[in-house]
C-alpha cells in the first residue's frame, strides 16, 4: 500500500462525503432554529436537476451551483410556508417534500436525460490539480472547498454572531425569543431556506461533479444519511464534519472490501455496514446524553404564540 | 386588517371530514391546469389517474390488492404517530416480516394447510415487530432518534433479504437467480373466486375496526393519546411514556410485518430482490392523509391505491411519466397538512384599528 | 417449472370475462403490441435499447401495427395489473422486458390465452409465452479480448450489479477472453447490489482504478463509471448502448443490445399466424449482440483480434467457454476441448480462475 494508493482512496472518500456534509450542515442550521425538515433527499434531487439544467443552458458551472442553491431553497420554502405559516406537522411535511422533490425532479429532468455537461472539477492549474501528491490538496471541485469552508463559517456564525445567537435562541425557546421582540417566523424562514440551498448544492455535486449527467433518483438515499449525520453529530459542526467522513470511509470500505476479494463474509455484510454502523454510533453518542443536551429544545414543535 | 387564529376547543368534525375531500379535489384541479401547461391532455390524465380505476369494475381488484398493504401498515404507523413515535422504517419491517413468513414456510417444506398458513402469517407479524423493537429499544434505552434508526435498519433489511434469497434460501430450481422457491399452493392464501383478491384484503377491511376500538375505547388507546399530546400530562396521569414507545413501535412493526407476509402469501408467492416496493414509505402518507384515524386510513389507502393504478393506466393512455403519480400524492399530502389548521383553529379576520374607525 | 394451478386458470377465465365486458371491442384495425419497461426509456441503457426495438416495429410495420409501452414498471406484483391493462386495451403481443416480470407474465398469460407474451431473459414458458434472451457474454468476450490486449497493468475491473447468471457469465467471458491475450490477467469484481446508483457506481470505479485496474467494464446501467474513467484518462466500455457521447475518450466500444430484428420477426409471426412458443437465445450470429464502432484509441491489431472473435461467433468457430476452464479455487470445471452447454451457461454460479471477488 503506497502513498498513491492512500491518496486515491482519500479522494474517493472526499467525493462520497462532500454531498452529505453540505446537506448535513444546512440541516444542522435548520434544526438549530427549532425546525426538523425531513425533506433533505427531495431538496437534493431538486438541486441536482436545477444545477444541471442551469449548467446546460449557461455553460457555466458557477451559475449551475447558484441554480442548484436556488432550486433547493425554493423547494424548502414550500415546506417553510406549510410548517411556519400553517403550523403543519413537520415530520409529515418533510416526508411530503421528499416525495414531491423526487417526482418534480424526474419531471423536470425528462428533457435532460442523456445529456452531459463538463464536470465541475478543480480550477487550479493542472500542475497542481493533477500532481501526484499535491492533488490531495488542489485536486477537488470548488464545491469541496466550499463545503469545507462552510464548516468553520457555520460554527462561527452560530457561536459568535448576533444573528447566530438569535437563531439558537429561537430554537431553544421560541416563546421567549418572541417576547423579547425577535421574529421567530422570519428567523426560521431564513434557516430553512439556507438548509434548502445547502441541500441543493449537495445535490448538484452528484449531477455536476461525480457523474456529470442527470438520472432519476440519482442521489440514491444520501439525503437520509445527511439527516442521520446531524443527530450523530449532536448538533455540533465539528462533529458533523467528523461524522460525514466516518460515513464516507465506511462507504468506501464496502467497495474496497468487495474489490479486494474479502470473501470471508457475505458481500451484503459490507453493504449493510455503513447503515448498521450509523445506528451503533448513534447509540453510543446518544447514550452519553450529550446529544440530548445539545438538541434544540423546540425541535419539531410548532411555534404557537398567544395560545 | 389581519388574520387571527383562534384555537377551537374541540377539533372541528366538519373540517376533519371536509378537508381531505377538498385536498383531493384541489389536487385534481391543479393537476388539470399543470398538465395542460406541460402540453399533456390534463383533463384526460386526471380522469385516468383519479377516476378510471373506480369506474372500471375490472380495476377494482387491482385497487384492492394495492390498498390492502397500505391500509394495514398505515394503521400501525398512525397509532405510533398519535403517540409522537415516528417509525419511518416500516419498509424494512415489511421486508423482514415477509422473510420470516418465508422462513416459516420453508421450515414446513411442502406441507401446507390452515395451520401452516396461520403460523407463516404469525411469523411475519413477530418478525416485523421484532425488527421495530430494535429502534424502540434504542430510543428508550439510549435515547436514539427512532426516525433515523428505523430508516437505517430498513437499508440493513434489504441486505438481509439479498443475503437470504441469494444464499441459503435460493431456489434450487431457480437457475441461480436470487429468489426463493415459489410457494406450494397449500401455503398460499385463499383467493376470492374468479379474482385475485386474497384473504389479506379482508384483513385490511377488518383491522380498521379493531384499531378504532383500541384507540377510542381502550385504556391503552387513551394512554397513547395522552402521551402523544404531552409528555408532562402523561407523567401526571401516571403513564409510562417508554412503555407507549415500546408498544406503538412494535405494533407498527407487527402490522408492517403482517402486510409483508400477506403480500408474500397472497400475491407474490416468492421473494426476490424486487420484493420491497415502497409500501412502507407510502403508508406514511396514507396515515396522514387519513388523519391518523383508522377509518381515515382505510379511505386514504384506497385513494392512494387508485392514484397508483390510475397512474399506470395514464401512462398508456396519455403517456405521462411515472413520476407524476408521486407529485400528485405529495400534493394531496401538502394540501391536507396545510388544511390541518382549519380543523384545530377558527380563522377570524380582524379589521385593523384604522378601518374599524377607532 | 411451469405451473399453472387449476385455481389460476379458473380466476383467469373470470378476469378475461370481466375484461370483455368492461372494454368494448376496439374499432381500430391496427394490431396492438405492448411493452413493459423496467426503467425510463431515457436511461441510455437497458430500457433505451428495448425501446429502440419497439421503434423498429413501428418503422417496419407501422401501417399494420401500433405499439404501446409502460415505463418504470417495478418487478413486483404491480406489474400484474399493468400487463392485464395492456391485454385489456387489445394488445395481441406483449413483450415483458425484464427478468423480474417472469411469474407475473405467466400469471397474466394464463388469464388471457389469446394474447401472446414474450418474456425477456426468463426461463418459464407456456403455450402463449415465449422467452428470449441475448448472448451478452459473446459481447463480453470481445470486450475481454480488447481489455486483455490493451491493459498495461494486467488488472481489469468489472463493475456488476448482482450475482445473477447473466452477470456471472459476463464476468467469466470477459476474464477468459482477457486471459487469452494475457494469461496473467486478473479481473477484480465489485457487485454494488443495484442496477442503478450513479454515485456508488462512480465510487466503485474509482476504487477499482485505485486497486490497479486500468480498464473497467460495467455491468450496471448508468454511464457514470465511464465518466469517471474519462476524468482519469483511462478506458472502459459502454453497456447496452453506445455511450460514447458520455465519455468520448474513455469509451473504447460498447455492447449494443439490438432487439429490433427479433421484435419485428415475432410481430410478423403474430400477423401471419405462425407465432408459436419458443425459447430464443441469440447472439452475434443473429445480430442481437453487436459491437459499437471502435474508438480511435483501439490499435489496428486489437481491432483485428476483436473482429476475429465476432467473426468466430458468427461462423461458429469460436466459443469462449471452451475448456480447460478452472474455477476460482483452481478446480477444473470444463475439460480440455469440451464446450459448456447452453443449459449450463444459463445457470452458472461460479467464477473462473483469475476473478477476484467478495462472493
Amino acid at each position: 500500500m503506497g502513498i498513491d494508493f492512500i491518496i486515491a482512496a482519500i479522494i474517493t472518500v472526499v467525493g462520497l462525503t462532500t454531498p452529505i456534509l453540505l446537506a448535513g450542515l444546512g440541516e444542522l442550521v435548520v434544526e438549530k432554529s427549532g425546525v426538523l425538515n425531513l425533506g433533505v433527499e427531495g431538496m437534493m434531487l431538486v438541486g441536482a436537476i436545477s444545477g444541471f439544467a442551469v449548467t446546460v443552458y449557461t455553460f457555466n458551472p458557477w451559475f449551475g451551483v447558484l441554480g442548484a442553491a436556488a432550486g433547493g431553497a425554493l423547494a424548502s420554502l414550500l415546506f417553510a410556508v406549510l410548517v411556519l405559516q400553517l403550523n403543519s406537522n413537520q415530520v409529515a411535511t418533510g416526508l411530503a417534500l421528499t416525495i414531491f422533490g423526487t417526482g418534480i425532479s424526474s419531471l423536470m429532468g425528462l428533457s435532460f436525460t442523456g445529456r452531459i455537461v463538463v464536470p465541475f472539477l478543480s480550477v487550479f492549474p493542472e500542475s497542481l490539480a493533477k500532481h501526484e501528491y499535491l492533488q490531495l490538496i488542489f485536486g477537488y471541485s470548488p464545491i469541496v472547498y466550499f463545503a469545507l469552508i462552510m464548516v468553520p463559517l457555520t460554527t462561527w456564525f452560530l457561536k459568535s454572531t448576533r444573528a447566530g445567537l438569535i437563531l439558537r435562541a429561537v430554537g431553544e425557546n421560541d416563546l421567549s425569543a418572541h417576547s423579547i421582540g425577535y421574529s421567530v417566523i422570519k428567523v426560521r424562514y431564513a434557516a430553512i431556506a439556507f438548509g434548502g440551498a445547502m441541500a441543493g448544492i449537495g445535490g448538484c455535486y452528484f449531477s455536476m461533479v461525480i457523474t456529470p449527467m442527470w438520472a432519476e433518483k440519482m442521489t440514491a438515499g444520501r439525503g437520509w444519511i445527511a439527516l442521520a449525520l446531524v443527530v450523530f453529530a449532536g448538533w455540533r459542526t465539528g462533529r458533523l464534519l467528523a461524522g460525514a467522513y466516518f460515513f464516507g470511509i465506511l462507504m468506501a470500505l464496502e467497495l474496497y472490501a468487495k474489490a479486494s476479494g474479502f470473501s470471508f463474509l457475505p458481500s451484503q455484510f459490507w453493504a449493510a455496514m455503513p447503515y448498521a454502523m450509523t445506528v451503533v454510533a448513534l447509540s453510543f453518542i446518544s447514550s452519553r446524553g450529550t446529544a440530548g443536551a445539545n438538541a434544540p429544545a423546540c425541535l419539531g414543535k410548532p411555534f404557537l404564540p398567544s395560545t | 386588517m389581519r388574520i387571527k387564529l383562534e384555537k377551537r376547543r374541540e377539533p372541528s368534525l366538519a373540517m376533519l371530514v371536509a378537508t381531505p375531500i377538498a385536498s383531493v379535489i384541489l389536487t385534481m384541479l391543479i393537476g388539470i391546469v399543470v398538465f395542460d401547461l406541460l402540453g399533456i391532455k390534463g383533463f384526460k390524465a386526471v380522469v385516468d389517474i383519479f377516476l378510471s380505476p373506480l369506474l372500471a369494475s375490472y380495476k377494482w381488484q387491482d385497487v384492492a390488492l394495492k390498498a390492502a398493504p397500505l391500509i394495514i401498515i398505515a394503521l400501525g404507523l398512525s397509532m405510533g404517530n398519535r403517540a409522537q413515535v415516528w417509525n419511518i422504517g416500516a419498509e424494512g419491517q415489511y421486508v423482514i416480516g415477509a422473510l420470516c413468513s418465508a422462513g416459516m414456510g420453508i421450515a414446513f417444506g411442502q406441507t401446507g394447510g390452515f395451520l401452516v398458513v396461520l403460523l407463516m402469517i404469525a411469523a411475519g407479524i413477530v418478525g416485523g415487530g421484532l425488527w421495530a423493537a430494535v429502534p424502540a429499544w434504542l430510543r428508550t434505552k439510549y435515547n436514539v432518534n427512532e426516525i433515523l434508526s428505523s430508516l437505517m435498519l430498513t437499508y440493513v433489511s434489504f441486505q438481509v433479504l439479498g443475503y437470504l434469497v441469494g444464499g441459503p434460501w435460493k431456489d434450487p430450481n431457480g437457475r441461480n437467480f436470487p429468489a426463493t422457491a415459489p410457494l406450494a399452493d397449500a401455503q398460499t392464501l385463499p383467493v376470492w373466486p374468479e379474482s385475485t383478491v386474497h384473504l389479506g384484503v379482508l384483513v385490511a377491511l377488518i383491522l380498521p375496526i379493531v384499531f378504532w376500538v383500541i384507540m377510542a375505547r381502550s385504556e391503552f388507546g387513551y394512554q397513547v393519546r395522552v402521551v402523544g399530546s404531552s409528555a408532562t400530562a402523561a407523567r401526571h396521569g401516571g403513564f409510562d411514556s417508554k412503555r407507549t414507545i415500546w408498544a406503538t413501535m412494535i405494533i407498527g412493526g407487527a402490522m408492517a410485518g403482517l402486510a409483508g407476509g400477506l403480500e408474500f402469501l397472497g400475491v407474490l408467492h416468492k421473494i426476490d430482490l424486487g420484493f420491497a416496493s415502497g409500501y412502507g414509505f407510502t403508508a406514511i402518507i396514507v396515515a396522514f392523509l387519513g388523519r391518523l384515524n383508522p377509518f381515515g386510513c382505510l379511505i386514504a389507502g384506497i385513494v392512494l391505491a387508485v392514484t397508483y393504478v390510475g397512474g399506470q393506466m395514464a401512462q398508456t393512455s396519455v403517456h405521462i411519466p411515472n413520476s407524476t403519480a408521486g407529485i400528485f400524492q405529495a400534493m394531496m399530502l401538502f394540501f391536507i397538512l396545510a388544511s390541518d389548521i382549519l380543523v384545530r383553529y377558527r380563522i377570524r379576520v380582524i379589521p385593523s384599528a384604522k378601518a374599524a374607525g377607532v | 417449472m411451469t405451473m399453472i394451478s387449476r385455481r389460476t386458470l379458473f380466476k383467469g377465465a373470470g378476469a378475461a370475462t370481466l375484461a370483455t365486458l368492461a372494454s368494448p371491442a376496439l374499432a381500430d384495425d391496427k394490431v396492438k403490441v405492448g411493452f413493459i419497461f423496467l426503467g425510463p426509456i431515457g436511461d441510455y441503457g437497458w430500457t433505451w435499447a428495448h425501446n429502440k426495438g419497439r421503434e423498429a416495429i413501428e418503422a417496419e410495420l407501422g401501417d399494420k401495427v401500433e405499439t404501446i409501452y409502460v415505463e418504470n414498471v417495478a418487478e413486483d406484483a404491480s406489474a400484474i395489473p399493468v400487463l392485464r391493462d395492456l391485454a385489456q386495451q387489445g394488445c395481441k403481443l406483449i413483450f415483458t422486458t425484464s427478468y423480474g416480470y417472469m411469474d407475473q407474465t405467466l400469471q397474466v398469460a394464463g388469464e388471457f390465452p389469446d394474447v401472446k407474451f414474450e418474456h425477456c431473459t426468463g426461463f418459464k414458458r407456456a403455450d402463449n409465452v415465449s422467452t428470449y434472451n441475448s448472448k451478452f457474454h459473446e459481447g463480453r468476450a470481445v470486450l475481454g479480448t480488447i481489455a486483455g490486449k490493451m491493459s498495461t497493468s494486467g488488472v481489469l475491473g468489472y463493475l456488476g450489479s448482482y450475482k445473477v447468471p447473466e452477470v456471472v457469465l459476463g464476468v467469466n467471458a470477459f476474464a477468459l477472453a482477457a486471459q487469452k491475450q494475457n494469461p496473467a490477467a486478473v479481473v477484480k469484481l465489485v457487485l454494488i447490489d443495484s442496477w442503478f446508483d450513479p454515485p456508488k457506481e462512480a465510487a466503485a470505479t474509482e476504487t477499482l482504478i485505485n486497486l490497479g485496474c486500468d480498464i473497467v467494464t460495467t455491468h450496471t446501467d448508468s454511464p457514470g463509471p465511464l465518466q469517471i474513467l474519462e476524468q482519469k484518462g483511462l478506458h472502459g466500455f459502454g453497456q447496452g448502448a453506445d455511450m460514447s457521447a458520455f465519455a468520448p475518450n474513455a469509451h473504447l466500444t460498447a455492447i449494443e443490445d439490438i432487439w429490433g430484428p427479433y421484435y419485428v420477426e415475432r410481430t410478423k409471426a403474430l400477423l401471419d399466424g405462425s407465432w408459436a412458443s419458443t425459447d430464443t437465445w441469440d447472439g452475434f450470429k443473429e445480430g442481437t449482440v453487436m459491437i459499437a464502432p471502435y474508438s480511435k484509441d483501439v490499435p489496428a491489431d486489437v481491432v483485428a483480434l476483436a473482429d476475429g472473435v465476432q467473426a468466430g461467433y458468427k461462423d461458429g468457430s469460436y466459443d469462449i467457454f471452451t475448456g480447460p476452464i478452472y474455477d476460482q479455487d483452481g478446480t477444473l470445471k470444463v475439460k480440455e476441448g469440451e464446450v459448456m452447454a447452453l443449459g449450463d451457461l444459463a445457470v452458472i454460479d461460479w467464477f473462473v480462475k483469475g476473478v477476484e471477488s467478495a462472493s
